[in-house]
This record gives structure tokens, sequence and C-alpha cells, in this order.
């Protein structure tokens, strides 16, 4: 799965692709890369959603502050900027009660 | 067991590194803990494993990292990547976190050296998805090698300039720059000129930027005002106004940037005793020449103990662990000075420019005083008129608000809410940000699960049993 991105990478990866799924699709990603970039790239722009509102949200400062990147990660909260990407996770939204919050 | 340091430093950028070689030079056994995969920090992030075409897009300022990230690659520092300190107890223990184990770890001193984080820019719509900060999209750059198409960029700042340059060398040059200063602004800090002229070289490569972004033909708005970000789901375009008309531009991404501050979460955890600083419009901690604070043995450097950049924070590293090694007796304090005198006098050389650039590119005035139904607390979804209507019931300070709604309790803790709540209830309270304050940070400053606390006590136990 593809999908339009406006978050392209410069060089082509010279690094292994791995297959990941988000939100149960499959997606492949490169090894040990960020996960929030690799994401954006892949073109996911809702990573969680909020509490109060519901409302999408997607990574902010890329570099560990804002907690707006946070997706279940094979159903562990984490924070996807802080995140390294490993061969078969499983990504989720992050909502409230959809899996265990750190 | 657990084990014994000189010191721990906490944050490998250039303050953090300059004060851990600084220390090892002196023998003292160093620890240092950083949260990201490699050294660095925000400025030379990634800079060690970079690639031709990146560097020639970041440039030489990003580049010239890689001589202090190589200069850590040395036996006599210990320094641990991915490390997420969450707890600085007694002064001297530290607990943190490497790959969901927790460790914990005992220090003689401590150097803070947490960086900046971007000024939060509350502005409606900032919440939407495509939303980042300018400094985000650096660090796509820098680490992922990955560029925004598409994308606006609003605010104020020398960064906004380096940025919008770099897109332009990486061949997707932003659809706009909407710059916040006014000429006013600019008048103003021509009191300040004598200062930029001894910085010049910060001005230069300030002047080259802008001539690489005008030769790529980027539209330039000045003095923009009333910034919204429109968009249902995503960002599907920005507004403003540029004091003669209101303008919209299409775009999939904003980056958003008016300055950066302080990162005070680690100092406030252990008491560290802060005050508003007016000119650079944010809180810094109470430190001595050194970065000494009022706790003993608990130092500050670089960015979190004041806005400097990178030159200046590596050399506050150093001057940090000059003062440490005399703490511990590994320097007299006349060997101190010595080495001190041409730091001090660097230093104060880089931050001539300093009171020019901050009078120049202030904060943008509309983010300091929202509009009522602004999100200010991202995480908890609190507006800026919520706060206000907080301050009508009573609200003095930040650590107050949390009686009235959840601001600041979410996952961030209150990092890109606090000083927008500080300067909403002062304006309204009609007192100083100093007297208004800001939120009590209370460990632990990083989330830390019940399974790594369980892990820790289990090996501290099977250890006082052994
Ligand atoms: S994007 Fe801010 S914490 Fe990950």
């Amino acid at each position: 799965m593809k999908i339009a991105s406006d978050f392209r990478a410069l060089e082509p990866s010279d690094t292994t692709q791995v297959a990941v799924r988000f939100n149960d699709a499959p997606l492949k990603l490169t090894k040990g890369e960020n996960l929030a970039a690799q994401l954006l790239a892949a073109g996911v722009l809702q990573f969680r959603k909020t509490a109060v509102s519901g409302k999408p949200r997607s990574p902010y400062c890329m570099m560990g502050a804002c907690f707006e990147c946070l997706v279940f990660v094979n159903g562990t909260a984490r924070q996807a900027c802080m995140t390294e990407v490993t061969e078969g996770m499983e990504i989720v939204m992050h909502t409230v009660g959809n899996g265990d919050d750190a | 067991m657990m084990r014994d340091f000189d010191l721990v430093v906490i944050g490998a950028g250039p303050a953090g590194i300059s004060g851990a070689i600084t220390a090892a030079n002196e023998g003292l056994s160093v620890l240092l803990l950083d949260e990201q995969p490699r050294a660095g920090g925000q400025i030379y992030r990634n800079v060690e494993r970079t690639n031709q075409s990146r560097s020639e897009i970041l440039g030489s300022d990003y580049t010239k990292g890689l001589g202090l990230v190589q200069s850590l690659n040395r036996a006599d520092i210990e320094h641990i990547h991915g490390a997420n300190v969450w707890q600085i107890e007694n002064q001297n223990t530290v607990y943190y976190s490497v790959n969901g184990t927790a460790s914990v770890c005992r220090a003689k001193c401590i150097l803070l050296a947490t960086g900046a984080i971007e000024r939060p820019m509350p502005v409606p719509g900032w919440t939407l998805p495509g939303v980042m900060t300018a400094g985000a999209a650096q660090i796509l750059l820098k680490q992922s090698g990955i560029v925004c198409e598409n994308a606006v960029i609003a605010g104020s700042g020398p960064l906004l300039y380096l940025v919008a340059a770099q897109m332009v060398r990486a061949g997707t040059p932003p659809l706009a720059l909407l710059e916040t200063q006014t000429k006013t602004d600019f008048l103003a800090s021509m009191r300040y000129v004598t200062g930029a002229l001894r910085g010049a070289s910060y001005l230069v490569k300030g002047l080259s930027l802008l001539a690489e972004i005008r030769k790529a033909r980027v539209p330039r708005y000045v003095g923009v005002t009333d910034i919204a970000i429109d968009g249902h789901d995503k960002v599907e375009g920005i507004s403003f106004n540029d004091g003669r008309k209101k303008h919209t531009i299409p775009c999939g991404t904003a980056l958003l940037h008016h300055g950066v501050v302080p990162n005070t979460q680690a100092a406030r955890s252990v008491g560290v005793k802060h005050q508003w600083n007016d000119q650079q419009h944010c809180f810094v901690p109470e430190v001595d020449l050194w970065g000494h604070t009022a706790s003993d043995g608990i130092y500050v450097a670089g960015d979190g103990a004041g806005i400097g950049g990178a030159n200046v924070a590596a050399l506050t590293g150093e001057l940090a662990a000059l003062d440490i090694a005399r703490t511990l007796g590994a320097l007299s304090e006349s060997e101190r000075d010595k080495k001190a005198a041409p730091i001090t006098q660097k230093r104060n050389r880089e931050l001539a420019a300093r009171p020019f650039i901050d009078r120049a590119y202030p904060p943008y005035a509309n983010a300091l005083a929202p509009e009522d139904s602004t999100i200010i607390c991202r995480c908890e979804e609190v507006t800026a008129g919520d706060i206000r209507q907080y301050a009508k019931l009573g609200c003095i300070g930040p650590n107050q608000t949390k009686a009235f709604g959840r601001s600041g309790m979410g996952p961030c803790q209150g990092r890109y809410c606090g000083l927008a709540v500080t300067e909403i209830l002062a304006a309204e309270n009609q007192i100083s940000p100093d007297q208004t304050g800001y939120y009590r940070i209370r460990p632990p400053i990083k989330p830390v699960t019940l399974g790594e606390l369980v892990g820790l006590e289990l090996t501290e136990e099977k250890e006082s049993a052994e």
C-alpha cells in the first residue's frame, strides 16, 4: 500500500525494506529508520486520536517532546519519533482504551 | 550493583558532548545519557551517518558538528544511547530506561544539557495533521533524508531562513515564507546593531540565506498577522493578513516556528529555580557563571540554560565541566580560572549578536495572546478562552489551572502549553510572568511503565540479598 504523501525521500533507500502493518494494512518501511518519518513518507497522517474530541493528530516536534506521534507498537504505546522500524511491527493508531498505555 | 560516576551528563548535544569531554580530560569518570540513538543533539542530529547529498543541503554549520560527535569515541567516556532519564533524586541518583529496561546510577555531579524545544505557536488549526515545527522538518531531513513538498513556512527567526534555504537546495522550495516580525521590530533592533557587528558572522550567514531564498523566488510576506491553518482532517491551506489584505495559500504541510526556548523539564523536576527573561521571552534556570544551580552538584549548560545557539552551548558545557572538576578536587580554583578565561572570552563574542537577533525576531504576537477558540494545551484540548475563564474564577498560576481543568496534565506534561498558559494568565491577571510562575514538574519526566519499575526493584532486591 502506498498513499500519496507530501513527505518524500531524497534518496532511494539502500537498506532493507521490511513488512509491517499499520491499522491492519500491509506497509513496507525501511528497517532501522525512524518510525514516524517512515510512516509519514508512506502516507500515514493520522497517528493518534485525541481522548477529548477524537480528532486525528500527526507528529509535531519529531524530538520526543510533544507525544503527538503516539502509536501502539505490538500493543504498547510508543512515541513513533523515538522508535526505529523493525520487521513485523504491528502498528495501530493510538486511541484511548486501544492498548497498553505507558 | 549501583554504579557510581563523578559526573553524569544528560543530553548529547554540543553542551553535553563538550562537557563530557572536558570532564574526562580532567580525569573524571563520566557517564553520558542521551535519548537519541546517536549523539549530536537536534543541531547535529545523525551527523555521523549523513551522506554527500544531505551534507550539501544542510550546509557547513551542520557538518562541522561531525568532529565534535566523533571526539566522543574514547574509552573513558561511557555513552548510553536511547536512554530516557525519567527521574533524578536527592541531587545524585539518576533513573533511566533503555529499551524498556530501567537502570539507576549515582553521580557526584549532574550536568543537565537537555537543550531547547521550539516555542509553542498556538494559532487556529495548529493541531491539524500536517502541521509541524520547522525544527521537525529539519529533523526529518537530517535523520531520514525526507523533505516536505507543498509546504508553507510561518513565524519568525533565523531558523526560518535556514530551513527555507535547505528546502530550496533540496529541490522542494517552500510555497511561501510568512514572517511575523515587523518593520518596527527591525528599527528597534538597530539599537543593538554594534553588538551584531561584533558577531558579524551570524549576520553574513543570515543575508546569504536570504539571497538563496530570493533567487529561488520563494514568495515572502513580512509583518504577517492572523495566521490560521485551514483544513478538516488535515492541512489544506494557510491564511494570513500581510497588512494590506487577507491571503489564502493552499498547501499540505505548515511548518511553524517562532524561536526556541530552554527545555526546563529536568531542571524543574529537581527544584531548580527559574526566572523570566524578558529579552528571550521565556523562563531560564537560575545559574551562576559556571552553570551551577543553587542545588549542590547540579549544573545546567547549553540552550537549556538560556538560548545562545550551538557554539555557545559547547562553550558553556566546557565551563560547567571545569567548575565540576574544581568541585571534585581535580582542579584548583586558579587552574580552573586559567583554563576558563579564553573560553569565557569566546562565549562572550558568540553572544554579542544575540540581543540584536532577539529584538529583530520577537515571538509572533498573535500566538502569545491567541484568540479564545484556539487550543493551547494540545494534549487535553484546553483553549485560550478556557484559561482566561480560569483566571476570571481566581486562577493565579499554571499550577492552579489543574484545579480548574486538565491543561498540562497530558503526556507532554505541559512542554508545549506551559509558556502560553503563563503568558495568558499573566496578561489576564495583570501580573508578571515571574509572579504567575510555571507548572510544577514532578517525576517521572518521561513515561515509565510498571514493568520497568518492577524490573528495577527486582534487581535491587536481588543485589541486596547477595
Ligand atoms: S512527534 Fe513529538 S513526540 Fe514524537
